[in-house]
């Protein structure tokens, strides 16, 4: 069943480098963003990625589309490792791994037409649609992402948010990309838009056989559109899993706590809900504990998570079972159900 | 005590105390370039003492805008508010002096942002701010007022607060930082606390944190709570009753298990319907068409219609009263009662 991986990031690595002095610079230490990321992507599915602010997702998503060099790793796209290119092999491939971001207000050049924001990646990769055919297929993409085609001489501030957005996601098309990495795409948007939003990403993968890294905070959202989910937590994957795995039957504490945390939209729920309740916040990337990342809040914590850095792997006592084993950073990995099944 | 300087009203015997804080029929506007923005078109909802009461609603709701007209904090101009009243313990506060207003906001009422960064002031420590309150208030000296600081950061249960009251309000985190918030707005004991989206900017292990803490202070104190969000979810954990917002009106109330229950308005079970669920792996989502409108230009009829899956001619044309579906709910919709039977809508989703 498994397709092919087009994507293979192993042991990434993005330091930022904490320098003091302004003459004599002298790195003083690091921020370590992300912290050794290994995962797959594969053909036509969605990859989730979910963590809390400072979890190093953002800075995957930035490393994946050649926005930051890695520090250390390997990309590899189709077996050709992307982080060593540059030049003109560089853009060949950047042109198959198109970015949407955020925030639909920041991310559009107020004083561009949507024309010319579509159009922008035909200037640097020309070869893809001649000069005299672009309008005609910023008109196209305009259509797909259900937008009046007749909008293109329009400026972003007619728009409301969603419709921002869908304009962000018609420029990521345009290239014809075979991975699209979204970072957070529906966050900004209203609930009854956020839905809107999400169908269209869904439709999109279908009718353009796209694979998607969706990176996002919301568990929910998350669930709803991956295929597999990958749980970050100070710049480290803690569990990963098919969709199904990670929230039926999670094994880390963090995963745990996580999913516990979110609220369900029924009162009826309210009362029976375990909560598990985590304690203080996140370390500094600049100084993460020893060990497990995430010993400090955990209510599981011994001596040895604070010496032997948890490898994530399948935990022994599940991978003789069948079904839902799966791979978790934790000493103590352990099955706990935390999202009420309907 | 600025409490004393605000008598209440002799409760008459025989009719029912008033409710702490009764909004009725309140209007507002704006009057920008782009013409007259009717934010707020006859909003009215009550709070008792101890009770939460949630105001959903998406961007350009009104949703804020109420909670503003309320504290007595809206920017005005361009903001006006144009009718209603707002009652507390039985006193219009609209009515009331700027000064009048100024001692019951804080000690009465206080109001929890949603940007806690932006909301404190970034020259002055924690300490300072916690403590103002006091020296503003209740005419304490600096030195008690930095003691009562303390006491209070400990009671939001900042580790620490001895050691930390002198910090400056960026060497919090976002989820500490929101609890000075909830300890700024707890300092004066008020009976009525308006929380405008407290936990949007935060993750959600710290959001879990925070909204416990908000509901076990609220308790202890027996405080009315207007919980302000857009989020179905913390709804679902924290409130008693609901007020669903659109284009500046409730368009349904009911009590919280009710409203999951059986909406009674066509863009509630919207809503309802467009989140992504966590204990499911849902098929496509249902998408409400279209776009909340603009409050310069609110369709006639009812505001939701051009949206709505149930909308028939009457609802281009009759603005939808508040109708009574049972004892504590109403909608705003002709349809209601097909709406809580959930019958198909006559022409289908």
């Amino acid at each position: 069943m498994p397709a092919e991986a087009i994507l293979e990031v192993r042991d990434l690595v993005k330091h930022y480098p904490l320098t003091r002095g302004i003459v004599l610079k002298k790195q003083v230490g690091a921020v370590k963003a992300v912290d050794g990321v290994s995962f797959d992507l594969r053909k036509g599915e969605t990859l989730g990625i979910v963590g809390e602010s400072g979890c190093g997702k953002s800075t995957v998503a930035r490393t994946l589309v050649g926005l930051e060099r890695p520090t250390a790793g390997a990309i590899r796209y189709h077996g050709e490792d992307i982080a060593k290119l540059s030049g003109r092999a560089l853009k060949a491939v950047r042109r198959n791994i198109q970015m949407v971001f955020q925030d639909p207000y920041t991310s559009l050049n107020p004083r561009m037409t949507v024309g010319d924001i579509i159009g922008e990646p035909y200037d640097i990769h020309p070869e893809v649609a001649p000069k005299g055919d672009r309008r005609r297929r910023v008109q196209e993409l305009l259509d797909v992402v259900g937008l009046n085609p007749e909008y293109v001489n329009r400026y972003p501030h007619q728009f409301s948010g969603g419709q921002r957005q869908r304009i962000g996601i018609a420029r990521g098309l345009a290239l014809r990309p075979e991975i699209i990495v979204a970072d957070e795409p529906v966050s900004a948007l209203d609930v009854s838009v956020q839905a809107q939003v999400v169908n269209l990403l869904e439709r999109l993968q279908d009718e353009f056989d796209l694979s998607y890294v969706f990176i996002a905070h919301d568990l929910s959202v998350v669930r709803h559109i991956s295929d597999r989910v990958a749980v970050m937590y100070l710049g480290r994957i803690v569990e990963t899993g098919t969709e199904d795995e990670i929230y039926g039957h999670p094994t880390h504490p963090y995963t745990q706590a996580l999913l516990s945390a979110v609220p369900v939209p029924d009162p009826e729920a309210r009362e029976h809900r375990e909560r598990i309740l985590l304690a203080g916040d996140v370390p500094s990337p600049a100084d993460p504990p020893s060990g497990c990342r995430f010993r400090t809040r955990c209510w599981k914590a011994q001596p040895v998570c604070a010496e032997v850095v948890p490898p994530l792997a399948v935990p022994e006592w599940f991978a003789g079972a069948a079904g839902p084993a799966h791979p978790s950073a934790c000493h103590f990995a352990e099955e706990r159900h935390v999202v009420p099944s309907e | 005590m600025a409490t004393a300087t605000t008598p209440e009203p002799a409760p008459d015997p025989g009719t029912p105390a008033p409710a702490l804080l009764d909004v009725r029929d309140l209007y507002v506007e704006f009057r920008t370039r782009d013409g007259l923005a009717q934010a707020v078109n006859g909003v009215s909802y009550r709070v008792d003492a101890g009770e939460t009461l949630a105001v959903l609603g998406e961007s350009g709701s009104g949703k804020s805008v109420t909670a503003q007209a309320i504290m007595g904090i809206l920017d005005s101009p361009p903001g006006f508010v144009t009718g209603g009243e707002v009652l507390f313990r039985g006193r219009d506060l609209l009515k009331a002096t700027p000064e009048e207003r100024r001692k019951v906001r804080g000690a009465r009422m206080a109001m929890i942002f949603q940007d806690a960064l932006s909301s404190l002031n970034p020259v002055l420590s924690v300490g300072a701010q916690l403590g103002e309150m006091y020296e503003v208030h209740q005419g304490m000296k600096r030195k008690d007022a930095r003691a009562k600081a303390v006491e209070l950061m400990d009671r939001v249960k900042i580790p620490a607060a001895r050691s930390r009251v002198g910090d400056y309000p960026h060497q919090f985190s976002g989820g500490m930082r929101q609890r000075i918030m909830i300890a700024m707005a707890l300092a004066l004991e008020p009976d009525l606390i308006i929380a405008d989206e407290p936990t949007t900017a935060l993750d959600v292990t710290v959001q879990a944190q925070v909204m416990d803490l908000l509901a076990d202070l609220q308790r202890e104190y027996d405080m009315g709570l207007i919980l302000i969000t857009h989020d179905l979810g913390v709804v679902a954990d924290v409130a008693d009753r609901i007020a669903v917002m659109y284009a500046g009106r409730i368009v349904e109330t009911a009590p919280i298990h009710d409203l999951y229950k059986s909406p009674a308005h066509p863009y509630t079970r919207g809503l309802l319907d467009s989140i992504p669920r966590l204990d499911q792996k849902g098929q496509e989502l249902y998408a409400i068409k279209g776009l909340p409108p603009s409050l310069t230009a609110i369709p006639p009829g009812c505001p939701f219609h051009p949206r709505c899956p149930r909308a028939r001619d009457v609802c281009t044309t009759d603005r939808p009263p508040l109708y009574d579906v049972a004892p504590g709910r109403s909608s705003a919709c002709h349809f209601w009662e097909e709406t809580v039977r959930d019958e198909e809508p006559p022409h289908a989703r």
